[in-house]
């Protein structure tokens, strides 16, 4: 449904570009989740933001690599182009759902906007539409929700009002940037089950955005490590948890601490991300990787095939069949 | 021996919040009591409003509590005024979660370490404040160089060093360490942990370390106090929480933690309801709303804590 190639994704002059994201490939298929993984500043947003069509302007753009929304290349397309052209629908969902919501609308008219928009009813259809969507996403008593503010509402609802939005336009594709962060955990377990019940009813295909390894095991089919700008290793959850071959996802993994429950200590990565651009040449992981060696220093690491599906950006990876 | 170092008993803080026009009064912690033992790791986890932050808050007196009592040592905390406040606030000391906001951005990172030994005028010497600086901040896996630097030019886990840094030159007794690691990314995270373990054993500190985070809080803690609704509902080891959580929010809370193994996934749509709003608190148990196992009685009688089974473990529910 959505296949991205060695997208590149620039800040600074054209003379003088820093990647931010650089040589980004995956690809979606039909209702399957990809979570995006990785810790801040490693351009997982970013990547969303340019797939979306929504990267800030001024600022970041799209310096190379191609974007397709089932099967229509819409690399270069402002959104309203998209919808135009009717390449393909997608929506997104965002951290925190009050910066999203107008605060001065009722909740109805908002989710009607986008219906409007995009089914062109109106008035109590419109209306209709909306509250089908409410009960779509398990709020309690939708009709009387309806005609309630964004304020009247908890953190979890309305992230549940974000994701009706989306719904609007029934995407083939949603993507979802860290939409569970900022709840609570008995909240966020429930977000991700209607995510995934979603999914599976609607056979919609889904980007999920996260820094947190937990949540990935629990909703994605299939997983993106992200480090530096670049996807560092791809393989299905089951294989990346089972058997993950890049350091860096093997680190990811050992330092949180519910692996760890009664250690003394937790395993941790030496040192802390770089920043956009000051690793120039070789691998980026190599000035916090243990395995790293003089070449790792110098050369780009080869995207090692090691199995279906399964790729690492390492030169040494570790070995298969130790598990973590 | 174990001595007690820091007793809450029976604290009730609440504050004045205005919706729509009206005002009301959030009982923001409902008669918590705590103690914690001197060199002991007292967790106290809870979702966001449980009151947890204001329990720590109440401790240091950044908010004035309505009633209860909380002794340090044999120091009364809640009637502590002038030069006895100052000095026992040397001993208590707080580490807050995001340390950009709590480090002042005009002044060095030595500035800020050392404000609270300037206050108490604890420094003989120019000379002996620098050296207790470097000292310090080479405690805590800092160069002695960042005392010259300023917040904005460290990174997170750097920042958040300096914040564990000022927490701990005057010689604290107890750290109060309020979500110090829950604005840093896992690589970073598991190092700030590992550090305030490595101070702990040290320094023989004791700390009351709050999070919304199990994991965290399993890590570090030697016993948990789980927080609902400005209420303790189950306190005891921490191996008997994670493992044997008794207290229907416990177990819910425990079953929500996204386990990072995808062969143990929460299957199919949950729905477990949420908190119930502050501003309209339910008669009796606080958590009856979203409970499995309840009964009339929780909709009319407020549970106490009372011990059950082994362990310390004590539990507020009716029906266990």
């Amino acid at each position: 449904m959505l296949s991205v190639r060695d997208l590149t994704v620039s800040i600074g002059s054209d003379a003088a570009p820093v990647d931010i994201v650089s040589g980004v490939s995956f690809d979606i298929g039909k209702g399957e989740i990809l979570g995006l993984v990785g810790e801040s500043g490693c351009g997982k947003s970013m990547t969303s933001l340019a797939v979306m069509g929504l990267l800030p302007q001024p600022g970041p753009r799209i310096r190379g690599g191609r974007i397709e929304l089932v099967g229509a290349d819409v690399t270069t397309l402002q959104p309203w182009q998209r919808v135009e052209a009717g390449h393909g629908r997608i929506a997104m969902i965002f951290q925190e759902p009050m910066t999203s919501l107008n605060p001065v609308r009722r909740i109805g008219d908002q989710i009607a906007e986008a219906v409007r928009v995009h089914d062109g009813l109106s008035g109590a259809a419109a209306w209709t539409r909306a509250r089908e969507l409410l009960e779509q996403v398990r709020i309690p008593d939708a009709a009387l929700q309806l005609s309630a503010y964004p304020h009247q509402l908890s953190g979890g609802q309305r992230q549940r009002i974000m994701i009706a939005i989306a719904l609007a336009c029934r995407p083939q594709v949603l993507i979802a940037d860290e939409p569970t962060t900022a709840l609570d955990v008995t909240i966020q377990i429930q977000i991700l089950g209607l995510l995934r019940d979603l999914c599976n009813r609607l056979d919609m295909s889904i980007l999920f955005i996260t820094h947190d390894m937990g949540v990935i095991a629990q909703l994605a089919d299939r997983v993106a490590v992200m480090y530096g700008g670049r996807i560092v290793e791809t393989a299905d959850v089951a294989t990346l948890f089972g058997e993950p071959r890049h350091h860096y996802t093997r680190g990811l993994m050992d330092c949180m601490p519910v692996r760890n429950l009664g250690a003394r200590r937790l395993p941790t990565i030496a040192g802390q991300a770089p920043r956009p651009g000051t690793i120039r040449t070789g691998c980026v992981f190599a000035p916090r990787c243990v395995a790293a060696q003089d070449v790792c220093r110098t050369a780009t690491p080869p995207r090692l095939a090691l199995g279906e599906g399964h790729e690492a950006l390492c030169a040494f990876p570790l070995d298969a069949g130790r598990p973590s | 021996m174990t001595t007690t170092i820091l007793r809450v008993s029976d604290l009730k803080t609440s504050f004045n919040v205005k919706r729509s026009g009206r005002k009301y009064r959030v009982n923001a912690v409902d008669g918590v009591s705590l103690s914690l033992v001197a060199g002991e790791v007292l967790g106290i986890v809870g979702e966001s409003g449980c009151g947890k932050t204001t329990v720590g808050r109440s401790i240091v007196r950044l908010v004035q509590p309505d009633s209860g009592a909380i002794e340090f040592k044999d120091t009364d905390v809640l009637s502590a005024r002038g030069q006895t406040l100052r000095e026992m606030r040397l001993n208590l000391r707080m580490v807050f979660q995001d340390p950009y906001a709590s480090l002042n951005p005009r002044r060095s990172i030595g500035d800020s370490v050392a404000e609270a030994g300037d206050i108490n005028k604890v420094f003989t010497s120019r000379a002996e404040r620098a050296a207790r600086i470097a000292e310090t901040l080479t405690a805590v896996g800092l160069e002695p160089s960042f005392a010259t630097r300023y917040p904005h030019e460290l990174s997170g886990g750097q920042r958040q060093r300096a914040g564990i840094a000022r927490a701990i030159l005057p010689a604290p007794a107890v750290i109060i360490a309020d979500e110090p690691v829950s604005a840093l990314d896992v690589s970073v995270q598991a190092q700030v942990l590992n550090l305030m373990m490595d101070l702990r054993e040290q320094l023989g500190l004791s700390m009351l370390f709050i999070s919304h985070d199990i994991g965290v809080i399993g890590q570090i803690s030697d016993r948990v106090a789980v927080m609902y609704m400005g209420r303790v509902v189950e306190m005891s080891g921490a191996r008997s929480i994670l493992d044997r959580a008794a207290h229907p929010y416990t177990r819910a809370l425990m079953a929500a933690v996204p386990r990072p193994d995808p062969s143990q996934r929460i299957a199919g749509a949950i729905e477990t309801g949420e908190p119930p709003s502050q501003f309209n608190r339910p008669a009796g148990c606080a958590y009856a709303a979203r409970c499995p196992l309840v009964s009339e009685r929780c909709r009319a009688e407020v549970p106490q804590l009372r011990p059950i089974g082994a362990d310390d473990k004590v539990v507020a529910c009716h029906n266990l």
